[in-house]
């Protein structure tokens, strides 16, 4: 479990980013952080492997308080991918970067080979194994960032914007990567601006705004709330847009395609069944 | 030579980047007339941003490589133009707004351009305020591009370019820093600076749900080609029809499509929640 209690950070030049958070990981499922540009969320992360230490309240990570443990411990706990690939890419080859860490914590040779293997194929990188990492597009350099820490299975992965610049094909492998990941007891931990993705995961999710979790709950009741995610400056998933517009039809919030037709069919069966 | 043409003229292009086994973008063809607000998408890899480079010259000039076929931006022949002329016809907004910022504070940035071009310091403090008001972050001027979060980042960098005043915008996923709602935001001003300036928009962008509204034409890459390119309702449908694996097709163009083939729809492809919601009213009450 990772728990924030009253977490405040204010940065050196003053700047208050987090007032107050408090918040237990890992219990109940993963977790998506969302707000606006600036809410905090990047600032909130960094404290999770202790990158930043709070300067007030606390962070433990499976009972070890942040304060007292150095980043390279609790990072083989807690893997976190930046939001910009550009910030932690730096080896010749992709093959070398995500060989890095897991040479780093001192796993066999064929365990890293393994491994290595394992996440260029998951990560539709294998035909740029011997490319350079900034030789890449934008999204597949995030897939590299991705790839170099997942590859060491963190129990906490925490992953800040991982569908950007991802097509279709690679959000639903990331999202069975999730479901692998969960299934061995590992929780991931994302922020993210990706409503319809997030609701795919069905993951819980924290609203951060101005530095404090204004509210917490699961996809469905979250990404359903029009006040909540304006105030966090998001908009509900296509489909529940859809079905607020259509107000009567359907009393349950409507996320995907095919609860969406679902819904109307029953609607038009029942409808085709008055006398 | 400046020649009465289309606003973005591709002939033949082939691209490979300098020491790259393959060429990224292969014998494409494309042409966007003045005005038009062109949406690019397709999966990752297929060469977005490498095309977004070759309109502002970045390629050839800058990334070097072996480039074939032809392109021309506003009339310009962008192989035998310098970037520092064509900066005031074709302005690009990258995907990292860190690549494009450098100064200690924002207003010197968005300042940067014009004073390059020896613009009159009077314009610039006019254009500067101007751009920052547009893109919402006036507040933000004294403030050093490393203090902002990704998202006011990428505005300023919008801002940086809006200040040039060039007749064609290019964006290479603009929004992928921003929230959805600012998002919308910086979409809508697009829009409407492409309206009331009657500039040429190119912005490739994977959301297309929040764009396809406001764009006049879809255009689909695959493998460094042109696979679909047309009107967008009809581009929404056909990669729903046959791509929705590959890339992003709104989920109201996918139900769509899904009760058109039960009969149920008969209109056309929407592009928006209202197009689509009013759609399903006509179908549920009509008994």
């Amino acid at each position: 479990m990772i728990k924030l209690e009253n977490v405040g950070y204010v940065y050196p030049g003053g700047v208050k980013a987090l007032r107050g958070v408090s918040l237990t990981i890992g219990e109940k499922g993963s977790l998506a952080i969302m707000g606006r540009s600036g809410a905090g969320k990047t600032t909130l992360i960094k404290h999770l492997n202790g990158l930043l230490k709070p300067t007030s309240g606390k962070v433990t990570v499976d009972g070890v308080d942040t304060r007292k443990a150095t980043v390279a411990q609790l990072s083989r706990k807690v893997g976190i991918v930046f939001q910009n690939p550009d910030h932690q890419l730096f080896a010749e080859t992709v093959e070398e970067e995500i060989a890095f860490p897991l040479k780093n914590f001192g796993f066999p040779q064929d365990e890293i080979k393994t491994r290595t293997e394992w996440v260029l194929e998951l990560f539709n990188l294998t035909r740029y194994r011997h490319h350079s990492p900034l030789s890449l597009s934008g999204g597949e350099k995030k897939r590299v960032a991705m790839a170099s820490v997942v590859s060491w299975k963190p129990k906490y992965l925490v992953l800040d914007e991982p569908t950007l610049g991802q097509d279709r094909e690679n959000k639903l492998r990331l999202r069975e990567l999730f479901e692998e990941f969960m299934g061995e007891g590992r929780t991931i931990i994302m922020v993210t601006h990706d409503v319809e993705f997030t609701a795919e995961c069905g993951f819980n999710v924290a609203l951060l705004v101005d530095g404090k979790v204004s509210a917490l709950g699961s996809a469905q009741e979250i990404l359903s709330n029009v006040e909540l995610l304006k105030e966090a400056s998001l908009a509900a998933p296509q489909m529940a847009e859809l079905f607020l517009e259509l107000e009567g039809v359907g009393a349950q919030p409507v996320f995907t395609v095919e609860e969406a037709e679902r819904l109307i069919l029953s609607r038009l069966m029942a409808g085709a069944e008055k006398p | 030579m400046k020649t009465e043409m289309a606003a973005i003229e591709i002939r033949n292009l082939t691209y490979k980047y300098q020491n790259a086994e393959a060429p990224v973008l292969q014998n494409l063809n494309l042409t966007i007339e003045k005005g038009e607000f062109a949406l690019v998408f397709g999966p990752s890899g297929c060469g977005k941003t490498t095309l977004c480079r070759c309109l502002n010259g970045l390629i050839p000039h800058f990334y070097g490589g072996e480039l074939e076929g032809e392109i021309f931006v506003d009339g310009l022949n962008v192989r035998e133009t310098p970037p520092a002329k064509l900066a005031s016809h074709v302005g690009l907004i990258f995907q990292n707004p860190e690549n494009q910022l450098f100064s200690f504070n924002v207003e010197r940035d968005v300042a940067f351009g014009l004073e390059n071009l020896g613009v009159p310091p009077e314009e610039i403090r006019k254009r500067v305020d101007w751009s920052l008001e547009l893109v919402g972050i006036s507040d933000l001027k004294d403030r050093a591009p490393w203090e902002l979060s990704g998202g006011q980042q990428q505005k300023a960098a919008i801002a940086c370019v809006l200040a040039m005043q060039p007749s064609i915008l290019v964006f290479d996923e603009p929004t992928s820093f921003l929230d959805p709602l600012t998002a919308r935001g910086i979409f809508d001003v697009i829009a409407r600076l492409r309206r009331e300036l009657n500039l040429t928009v190119i912005v490739v962008e994977h959301r297309l749900e929040a764009l396809a509204a406001h764009a006049s034409r879809l255009i689909l890459m695959d493998r460094g080609k042109i696979v679909l390119n047309g009107e967008p309702r009809k581009i929404l449908a056909e990669a729903a029809e046959r791509l929705s694996l590959k890339v992003g097709v709104p989920s109201i163009v996918l139900l769509h499509r899904r009760l058109s083939k039960l009969g149920i729809l008969k209109d056309l492809t929407p592009l928006t929640t209202s197009e689509m919601a009013a759609q399903l009213r006509g179908v549920l009450t009509r008994d």
